[in-house]
């Protein structure tokens, strides 16, 4: 890459106050290698002559273990800055680089498992749902992939969406859960604070709890239909069962009637829930996955025209993955 | 503090504050440690606040504990050690005292915005830019007094604690303002000046030479003066000295790239920052063998002095430690080993078993002197804190060894297949049981740190004086 290759000044700069300091280091070892005054024949040593607060000092020479053990770090430093890159722009002898090294063990996972997500690949979503290899398989993908969001059982949590209820925003045929695995979901409702006023957000609150059967004042439901008629009826539809219903499948609007609250919080009524989400709307997103689960992998430009057999072939641990999800409401 | 222990010649009211703050701070400083150990094996124990959350208390206590606790200590033993190795009294009782307030003000500050969540967001330099400035003021007056106090020293020679202390003082300066350098954009708000790998780098090469020179030349520079006084020994080498102090100095500020080691710093810098690593080990081990063999000789007061016991278990941990670094700088070994608890393992061998442990030795020793008592009120006590601390500091190494190893296996295992074996979440889980062992550590650490507080309290109170000591047996 050019972005790393440096002028020859900084080059050498390095270089040289790198030997340099290795070079201090060992005349700094030899040039008091030697005391000045030599024990006595019993052993004893002399102190320097001065003292500090009463604290002498022996003029011991430096021990031979310590010595030998500085000049092996300092040959075994100098060794491998010659065999790796460290001084400025010299490459080093071996010709190593940490990227080379990764990609050379990416080179290597490829070879040794690519296949056996290709064998993978030749079947059908509904067939790999069935086959307990390849679920056990998926299971760990989804583990370290989806669980930090949805749970390791999959059943989600605030703002992470169940993936076992059977209770889909954007589908649930495979096309539909590969859609949403490769390219992420964008899930986003208006506040309707100014446009519905407090009152306004009180009565459309009461209306929703309605589709559900909760418990809710009818009189403010009654008064919010018209609203609800004229302002959410184009995701959320005439009945309140959603986008996905209506054979919307990139919208996400949720179903209203089946008492699934995504932005519940622990403890939160579901009063609360929905009136917040009126109030300020909501910003739901799930980033896209295929670049994660299938590392490494060129996306062609027409990705989206691309048959569900040739992205099984071209994304096979998106395709695992998608069979896994999938079986989990079969 | 009662004019009557006043010395004749020394300043020794700036080193009784400093003394009695680095108990202070060492208590409040562990405490908030085993708080946050505890959150990592309960995490309840945040009290869903965020005031109180993991995040905001960390470096509270890496700061109490490493600039207040530490700090504190390596201002009083630097002020007593400088005086009485160059027979002077510090050049100005005004700038001391001045660094004692301005320091304490540092430390109030801190304890007040980090859990705020004000914060520069670089590791163990968190503080927010106008407390980096007071910092910075206080500093360069520190070294002021310092280098002034040596400058009209009585004595030909510069001792050797003295290199020590004045290397630590001057590097620290260069670390915090170079680091520090931004750009406020509020009064609670800035952006460093360096950006992407190059602040990385720098923060690095601030981060590792806190470990070098506040951590460690400082505390070689008490070494130098209280082990050989409390031992009544002779240091071992001169020689050696010379030979590890300028070797440790100029090789310890290559050592910061080895934290990022596999990152996107270049691969140039990464080697440079591990072999300058390796080479490392022989200046640190020069320090402790020097400590060490000062004692041969004097081995048998080590069944009767717990202050020395202190001094030198600080050394072997020293020692220790200072072998496991140059080893985990090594990439193969720092690829199992980074991210994991065993980083937080090593630090806490270095932080608990030496720094810790040598200031408690220092401070027992000073405690005394700057007071004028004959010795510290229980001798009995020092040796129950003693073994606590060493028996806290095993467990916390030992338990963040396994997790610490456990954790890099658990991540890199793959199977047949290829994916991970283990999920993140798994290996927290496993965590749970050193997470316990390490909280036990710490407590007994904080219970000793307790004795040592009453312990300094009922000395400080106490009757006795030396002089008084010294009248009587005359």
């Amino acid at each position: 890459m050019t972005s790393q290759a440096m002028s020859g000044f900084w080059s050498a700069w390095i270089t040289i106050i790198t030997l340099g300091v290795i070079a201090f280091c060992w005349w700094l070892l030899y040039a008091n290698r030697k005391t000045d005054k030599a024990p006595s024949a019993d052993g004893t040593v002399e102190t320097t002559g001065h003292a500090a607060d009463g604290i002498e000092e022996y003029d011991n020479p430096l021990p031979r273990w310590w010595f030998i053990m500085f000049v092996i770090t300092i040959v075994f430093g100098l060794v491998y800055l010659a065999l790796y890159p460290g001084l400025g722009n010299f490459k080093g002898l071996l010709g190593w680089t940490s990227q080379g090294q990764w990609e050379d063990e990416m080179a290597r996972a490829e070879e040794e498992f690519a296949p056996i997500f290709q064998e993978f690949a030749q079947f059908s979503v509904e067939e790999l749902a069935q086959n307990s290899d390849a679920m056990r398989v998926a299971d760990r993908l989804y583990q370290n992939n989806c669980a930090v969001c949805h749970g390791s059982s999959a059943t989600g949590g605030y703002g992470f969406p169940d993936l076992t209820n059977n209770d889909w925003m954007y589908g649930g045929n495979p096309e539909h859960i590969r859609s949403s695995i490769i390219w992420g979901r964008s899930g986003n409702m208006v506040a309707y604070q100014n446009i519905l006023g407090t009152q306004g957000i009180d009565q459309m609150t009461h209306y929703v709890l309605s589709l559900s059967g909760l418990d809710h004042d009818a009189d403010k439901a009654a008064a919010a239909e018209p609203q609800y008629m004229a302002q959410c009826v184009a995701c959320h539809g005439n009945d309140g069962r959603g986008s996905a219903a209506q054979g919307l499948y990139d919208i996400g609007a949720p179903n209203l009637t089946n008492n699934v609250w995504l932005y519940q919080q622990p403890g939160q009524s579901v009063y609360d829930s929905v009136a917040q989400t009126l109030r300020h709307g909501r910003n739901g997103h799930m980033p896209a996955q295929a670049g994660y689960l299938d590392y490494g992998v060129e996306l062609p430009s027409d990705l989206r025209s691309k048959s569900q057999e040739e992205l099984a072939e071209l994304l096979p641990k998106v395709h695992l993955v998608t069979a896994y999800i999938y079986s989990l409401n079969q | 503090m009662s004019t009557a222990i006043e010395h004749p010649t020394y300043n020794y009211k700036v080193v009784r504050q400093f003394a009695i703050m680095t108990v202070v701070w060492g208590i409040v400083g562990m405490l908030v440690g085993v708080w946050i150990a505890a959150q990592l094996a309960w995490p309840a124990l945040n009290f869903d606040l965020p005031w109180t959350s993991f995040g905001r208390l960390r470096p509270l206590h890496t700061n109490a504990v490493i600039f207040a606790f530490g700090g504190s200590a390596l201002f009083a033993t630097s002020y007593y050690v400088v005086q009485r190795t160059c027979q002077a009294r510090l050049i100005s009782d005004g700038l001391a005292a001045f660094t004692f307030w301005g320091w304490q003000l540092v430390i109030v500050l801190a304890a007040i915005t980090l859990p705020l969540g004000l914060t520069q967001g670089k590791e163990y330099a968190e503080l927010i830019w106008p407390i980096t400035i007071l910092i910075a003021v206080v500093w360069v007056v520190y070294a002021f007094v310092f280098l002034g106090t040596i400058y009209k020293r009585k004595t030909s020679h510069i001792y050797v604690a003295n290199w020590f202390f004045a290397a630590f003082i001057l590097t620290v300066a260069v670390l915090h303002i170079v680091n520090s350098m931004a750009i406020p954009t509020s009064w609670t708000h800035s952006y460093s000046i360096y950006s992407g790998a190059t602040d990385a780098m720098v923060q690095w090469w601030y981060g590792h030479n806190a470990v070098g020179f506040f951590l460690t030349a400082g505390f070689l520079g008490m070494m130098y003066y209280f082990v050989p006084k409390q031992a009544e020994r002779p240091v071992y080498s001169y020689r050696l000295s010379i030979v590890h102090f300028w070797a440790l100095i100029c090789v310890y500020m290559w050592a910061g790239p080895h934290h990022l080691h596999y990152t996107a710093l270049p691969d140039w810098a990464q080697s440079l920052g591990m072999v300058m690593s390796l080479i490392l080990l022989a200046p640190s081990w020069g320090g402790m063998i020097n400590g060490m063999m000062t004692l041969s000789g004097a081995w048998h007061k080590l069944r009767t002095d717990p202050i020395l016991r202190f001094l030198v278990v600080s050394l072997s941990f020293y020692g220790m430690s200072t072998f496991e670094g140059p080893m985990m700088s090594i990439k193969t070994v720092n690829a199992l080993s980074h991210y994991t608890d065993w980083t937080i393992g090593h630090v806490h061998a270095g932080a608990l078993g030496w720094v810790a442990m040598i200031t408690i030795g220092c401070i027992y020793h000073v405690i005394p002197k700057v007071f004028d008592k004959p010795q510290m009120h229980s001798i009995g006590l020092i040796n129950v804190h003693f073994w606590l601390s060493t028996v806290g500091t095993v467990l916390y190494i030992a338990s963040m060894w396994v997790n610490g190893i456990m954790q890099g296996l658990m991540w890199r295992a793959v199977n047949a297949d290829g994916t991970l074996m283990y999920t993140f979440i798994e290996s927290v889980e496993a965590s749970y049981p050193g997470y316990v062992v390490r909280l036990l550590g710490g407590a007994l650490w904080l219970v000793g740190m307790l004795l040592m507080a009453y312990n300094v309290y009922m000395t400080v109170k106490s009757d006795a004086s030396e002089k008084k000591a010294a009248a009587q047996a005359a």
